[in-house]
């Protein structure tokens, strides 16, 4: 076993878990640095969660090592780590505020304490009124916030946030971004998981982009965008003329749009070309990359249609 | 350890609260009014039942002087032998002899069993066979008795201390009574662990539990939870049965008394009760993990109800045989440990076994906690390959 790096929030080296013989994940290498908000970035069933479980302790992997604020056992450390499961659970006959207390004493927090701080942060985030309710009185997302302020109870220094944003409204949503950063301000490690790719290119400093049970791709979200030259939309009065030499020869007009990738040599070349050949430029537009195309290129394009529309389904549940 | 023993308290703490506070603690403390209620009920209706077969009256179609001579016999015999011995004995003035009078007597009188006419020298039962056959010898004995001279005896009788048998056969009393408490308290209660999983799994609460504390606090948590509402529930039907005992009054004296003593037996009793409980809740509680729902849970109840009865008649066999193999066997196989054991409390008077037995079972008790984590992990959570490749041993102590 190799000695684990202090700066890292976590450490996988490798791992591999299977089921009934098929890996769900296979093979994967993640480092985080401790104090960043990183998003673990795939479709459902890509093996998000079984590495988060495996980061965590809750199984353990077939193959390979990982370490949890350093510690090759990962519950040794659970007094320090925030984890919000993708399927979540509350015992529906506990209070609100109890049940808050009750998480954050699984977690070395006492259980006095822990009620202290439940009554406040509902009363910070506007659910004072709830505190003495029942969890089984509680509405959906009043119940997910409940949960999520139980993950956060005993103030740790590493949250695991697995899919937080599905089945919450866009104003819960935002609600939840907000406090994602909130907590980087004060310095805690952010780890979450998500098939929406805009909460990872909002919040995320690193990503890791997972599909099929792999990581082709991990780094900055700048650095995945600028794996993809800008685009460029123009719109000409002519549709013929020496500028055309500018264009990539395979690109064919729509009307008269174009829509190519910038050449290599930039856009001042190319801007010269058309106003010195005679374009008649209408308009012309260069767009950088996003997040979305970046992941089509790196996961592929059933991996992203996969997403889009795990993303679509979530968003119907929520209208639901 | 320290780590565990605290998560486990946290969950203990939290299954606790949620039972004791729950409506449904209410009438699982009522629970034994039940069957009592339908004992009392079941007795009432069998006795009067019994009381209605049992009332069998014989007519008597003799001679004025004879029938009276029979009756007085009947009188003084009840005085020894009870009145439910004879039957009872009604004379008939206006009869005849004649057999076609007795048969139409016997038809329209119904509660009239048998008719006895002739003499009492020479005695006619005429009746059922059934009713015949029942009575024929109690009417010859009256007979044969109202004919002899009546002579009175005066028995003697002489009070000592309890003889080596008496004091045996008391103690093995109070052993099969001892062996009786503990076995219907496990067999009521362990079963109730089996189920004790469900909730966390159907409400998806595992999940945060295995992420925050390690496994086995959580089974050790939920199995001291489960004793502790036992004995709560030991505590107030003992009390209101003693108190009900007080009331009614009763020679306590009487009672046939332990080799330990009364206090230690009592402690014992406790105690045992506990490994019988954690021994057999630790195994419910594995095989209940396994099940993912309700009904899954259902299906398990029958077999483990079985096995339950096969670990009872196991001890229950080996009180008579103190020493034998069969009775070590009880003793040191460690689900019938604890019934065995409070057999031994009762009949012999070291105490230093009691520890060693209680040593052996809370190992054992661990041993199956750890391997029921494992395999919980294994099935349910669905962990680990790498732990298969591991040793038994390796596996079993968690390493």
């Amino acid at each position: 076993m190799h000695a684990p790096h202090s700066e890292f929030a976590i450490e996988a080296r490798n791992i591999v878990k299977r089921f009934d013989g098929e890996a769900a994940v296979d093979g994967i290498d993640l480092t985080i640095e401790k104090g960043s908000i990183f998003g673990i970035l795939g479709p459902n069933g890509a093996g998000k969660t079984t590495t988060l479980r495996m980061l965590l302790g809750i199984i353990d992997p077939d193959e390979g090592e990982r370490f949890l604020l350093g510690s090759p056992e990962p519950i040794s450390m659970a007094h320090q780590v925030g984890y919000l499961p993708e399927e979540r659970g509350l015992y529906p006959s506990m209070k609100a505020f109890d049940a808050i207390a009750f998480m954050g004493a699984l977690r070395g927090l006492p259980l006095a304490e822990g009620r202290k701080r439940g009554r406040a942060m509902m009363e910070d985030h506007g659910l004072g009124e709830a505190a003495d309710k029942q969890i089984r009185q509680l509405s959906k997302g009043m119940a997910q916030t409940v949960q999520l302020l139980g993950t956060l109870v005993h103030d740790p220094d590493l949250i695991i946030l697995d899919e937080p944003f599905s089945g919450l409204d866009a104003l819960n949503q935002g609600k939840l971004e907000r406090l994602i950063r909130a907590q980087a301000d004060r310095g805690v490690t952010v780890i979450f998981s998500t098939h929406v790719i805009a909460h990872a290119e909002r919040l995320c400093e690193e990503i890791a982009i997972i599909a099929d049970g792999k990581i082709p791709f991990k780094g900055k979200v700048s650095e995945a965008r600028d794996r993809l030259r800008p685009q460029v939309h123009l719109e000409t009065r002519n549709l013929d003329g020496p500028w055309r030499t500018a264009i990539p020869a395979d690109c064919k007009p729509l009307g008269h749009n174009w829509h190519f990738t910038l050449p290599e040599s930039g856009v001042e070349p190319l801007l010269n070309a058309l106003v010195e050949g005679d374009a008649g430029i209408e308009s012309l537009s260069i767009e950088r990359p996003g997040l979305h195309d970046a992941f089509v290129q790196i996961a592929g394009d059933a991996a992203a249609r996969k997403m889009d529309a795990d993303a679509a389904n979530n968003n119907g549940d929520e209208r639901a | 350890m320290i780590e565990t023993i605290r998560a486990a308290f946290v969950i203990a703490r939290r299954d606790f609260t949620a039972i004791i506070f729950s409506k449904s603690f209410f009438f699982f403390l009522l629970g034994p009014l039940f069957p009592l209620g339908i004992g009392v009920a079941a007795g009432g209706l069998g006795s009067q039942v019994s009381q209605e077969i049992d009332n069998s009256v014989v007519g008597v179609a003799l001679n004025q002087e004879e029938a009276e001579t029979l009756l007085a016999t009947r009188a003084r015999l009840v005085r020894s032998l009870g009145s439910k011995s004879l039957p009872e004995l009604i004379i008939l003035p206006d009869i005849s002899a004649q057999e076609p009078d007795i048969i139409a007597k016997l038809d329209s009188e119904k509660s009239l069993t048998a008719i006895l006419s002739g003499t009492l020298a020479a005695p006619v039962l005429t009746g059922s066979a059934g009713d015949v056959k029942r009575w024929q010898g109690k009417i010859t004995l009256l007979a044969e008795t109202a004919l002899s001279r009546p002579a009175t005896v005066n028995l003697e009788t002489r009070l000592i201390g309890q003889t080596g048998s008496s004091s045996e056969r008391n103690q093995l009393m109070t052993a099969q009574a001892g062996q009786a408490i503990l076995i219907l308290l496990t067999m009521i209660l362990a079963g109730m662990v089996l189920s004790n999983l469900v909730e966390e799994k159907t409400n998806k609460i595992i999940e945060i539990l295995a992420a925050a504390i390690p496994m086995d606090a959580i089974f050790l948590g939920k199995l001291f939870a489960m004793l502790g509402m036992a004995l709560v529930g030991i505590t107030v039907w003992s009390t209101v049965g003693l108190s009900v005992a007080l009331l009614v009054g009763g020679n306590w004296n009487a009672l046939p008394s332990p080799a330990v003593g009364w206090p230690f037996f009592c402690l014992l009793l406790i105690l045992y009760f506990s490994m019988a409980y954690l021994l057999l809740g630790s195994l419910f509680l594995g095989i209940g993990a396994m099940a993912t729902t309700v009904r899954e849970v259902q299906t398990l109840s029958m077999p483990v109800t079985m096995g339950q009865l096969l670990v009872f008649f196991l001890a229950y066999s080996a009180i008579t045989k103190l020493g034998e193999p069969i009775e070590w066997f009880a003793v040191l196989f460690p689900f019938s440990s604890p019934f065995a054991m409070i057999a031994r409390a009762a009949q012999m008077d070291n105490i230093w076994q009691h520890g060693l037995a209680l040593i052996w079972q809370g190992v054992f008790t661990m041993v199956i906690i750890r391997f029921s984590v494992m395999l919980f992990r294994r099935n349910v959570m669905k962990s680990g390959q790498a732990a298969r490749k591991k040793s038994l041993f390796a596996r079993v102590a968690g390493k």
